[in-house]
């Protein structure tokens, strides 16, 4: 990979820090007015998900990292790797459960997920914005109750757990927003 | 991406800016110095380490002849030389323009208010500071504080004694090991040390430089002295000085350096120290130092950031809100 230099630093770019992929999310400038100037840049570790600041020298540079996003379809786990398909090219690539992590309860079928690869192996693999998911189980809610006050939890047919309005019963499917695990709303059938 | 005509300050802001300039000259026309006004573009630059000026061609319609002007990176040089000219105290407001400075403290090109007090110790000037920071802003009293202090108080270091080790030692201990991995410890690098003290102070001090008084860091090392006479008192220090304020570098000030000789000394330096770490040297200003030679009349000088003094009265934390066009859709 080729090395880059504070100036290409930009939300987005991939760097290697500690033997680590990280994706650079902010780049401030600073610099004393009579002195050496510095980029204080917020990154996220990619493997561990940590988020960090780090300082560089302004013009010194640091090794890219060989990682790319691709859009796969999931197709099935077999309890130790989940499974996801090119669409085009039919390729298919096995994410083990770290890549998953906590996306696992997002998971359905034939779902277009962000499968992020590092020197070609999945290490994220990040939902779409929503997914649509029946509920397997919830308490029957109160009469009349209409959406807004407080909510009842129901557990999805992933195991995922999320607060709904009393009114969603046992069997309904609703939309959901992976990147706050909230509930949005119902889906027609 | 669609680059926007709008203005980045709001009109409102702009009426603000054009109070806050009316305030500064008020604030100078009492105190009776003199406004002047001094070229942007002249046939040399300053030589400091980490400033980068930009510069443009000039054609003489006369002869055709096209010679280089560089823009001013500050109006000191040109004022300096008023000064020996016999001009009293006096101030500027002017942009200034410097290369490779972009961020929400920085554009390129930037309003500055620049200020000489002949007769003026180094204490008096900053006591004048504070006197303007509160009749602009409205701040209170002034904090003062040497630059050894802080380093005292915020890190539990001694800037002006610590040896090479301690200090890449404290650097790392701040999560700075990749910056002073390059750090040789047998070469003993005056510009390492002073790079290592200006990360620590930037990093680790400047953010904590907040509350309501604005602070004044006084007594900057030597190496690092600038265009500032050296203390006669505590021998390893400058008399130049800096005004934080809520985290922001803000000014920068000097009981001026008097001398010729040793003013040409610290640009020959400069340009060594540009040489060996690969920049481009740069042409001493010799009418500056012609003007010395005659005499620079005791005196002390400050700069001081407009826009950032407007950033900081209206509560911004991006220069491009108080500026009518930033560079990225000027």
């Amino acid at each position: 990979m080729p090395n880059f230099s504070t100036n290409e630093f930009k939300a987005g770019l991939k760097i290697m820090l500690d033997g680590e992929p990280c994706n650079i999310l902010e780049n401030e400038y600073v610099k004393p007015g009579k002195g050496q100037a510095f980029n204080r840049v917020k990154i996220r570790k990619l493997l561990s998900n940590k988020v960090l600041e780090k300082t560089f020298k302004s013009g010194d540079s640091v090794e890219g990292a060989d990682v790319m996003d691709t859009e796969l379809a999931y197709l099935y786990t077999d309890g130790e790797f989940w499974h996801f398909m090119n669409n085009e090219t039919f390729e298919q690539i096995a994410a083990d459960e770290k890549a998953v992590g906590e996306s696992v309860k997002w998971l359905v079928e034939n779902d277009t997920c962000v499968i992020t690869l590092w020197n070609g192996s999945p290490i994220v693999v990040t939902p779409p914005n929503f997914v649509e998911l029946e509920i397997t189980e919830t308490d029957p809610g109160l009469k009349g109750d209409t959406a807004g006050t407080g909510g009842k939890p129901a557990t999805l047919s992933t195991g995922a757990v999320v607060r709904v309005p009393l009114f969603v019963q046992t069997g309904e499917v609703i939309k959901v927003d992976t990147r706050t695990g909230e509930y949005s709303s119902r889906v027609q059938k | 991406m669609q680059i926007n005509w709008r203005p980045t300050a709001s009109i409102n802001t702009l009426r603000e800016r054009a109070q806050l300039l009316k305030t500064i000259r008020y604030f100078f026309d009492v105190r009776n110095v003199l406004e002047v006004e001094t070229p942007i573009l002249a046939r040399s630059t300053v030589t400091d380490v980490h400033l980068e000026a930009m510069s443009t061609i000039h054609t003489n319609p006369m002869d055709n002849k096209q010679s280089k002007l560089w823009m001013q990176t500050s109006p000191e040089f040109a004022m300096k030389r008023l000064l020996c000219a016999g001009s009293g105290c006096i101030y500027q407001i002017c942009k200034s323009i410097r290369d490779d400075e972009l961020g929400k403290k920085h554009n390129p090109e930037f309003t500055m208010l620049e200020w000489y007090r002949v007769g003026f110790d180094m204490q008096s000037l900053i006591d004048e500071v504070d006197l303007l920071l509160r009749e602009t802003i409205g701040t209170s009293a002034m904090r003062q504080m040497t630059y050894q202090q802080a380093f005292v108080e915020y890190l539990g270091i001694d800037p002006l004694s610590l040896s090479i080790d301690t200090l890449v030692h404290e650097c790392i201990k701040h999560g700075f090991e990749n910056i002073v991995e390059s750090v040789n410890l047998e070469n003993n690098q005056q510009t390492d040390v002073d790079m290592m003290l200006q990360l620590l102070f930037s990093h680790c001090i400047e953010p904590r430089l907040v509350g309501d008084s604005p602070v004044s860091i006084s007594h900057f090392p030597k190496s690092q002295a600038a265009l500032a006479k050296l203390c006669p008192m505590l021998p390893d220090t400058a008399l130049r000085f800096e005004v934080y304020y809520k985290g922001i570098e803000l000014a920068n000030g000097y009981e001026e350096l008097q001398d010729a000789q040793i003013q040409k000394q610290r640009m020959e330096e400069d340009n060594r120290i540009r040489n060996a770490i690969g920049r481009e040297k740069k042409p001493i200003d010799d009418l500056f130092l012609d003007a010395l030679m005659i005499g620079l009349p005791k005196c002390s000088g400050v700069a001081l950031g407009v826009d950032r003094l407007l950033m900081l009265k209206l509560g911004f934390t991006d220069i491009r809100k108080v500026i009518s066009f930033s560079i990225e859709n000027a």
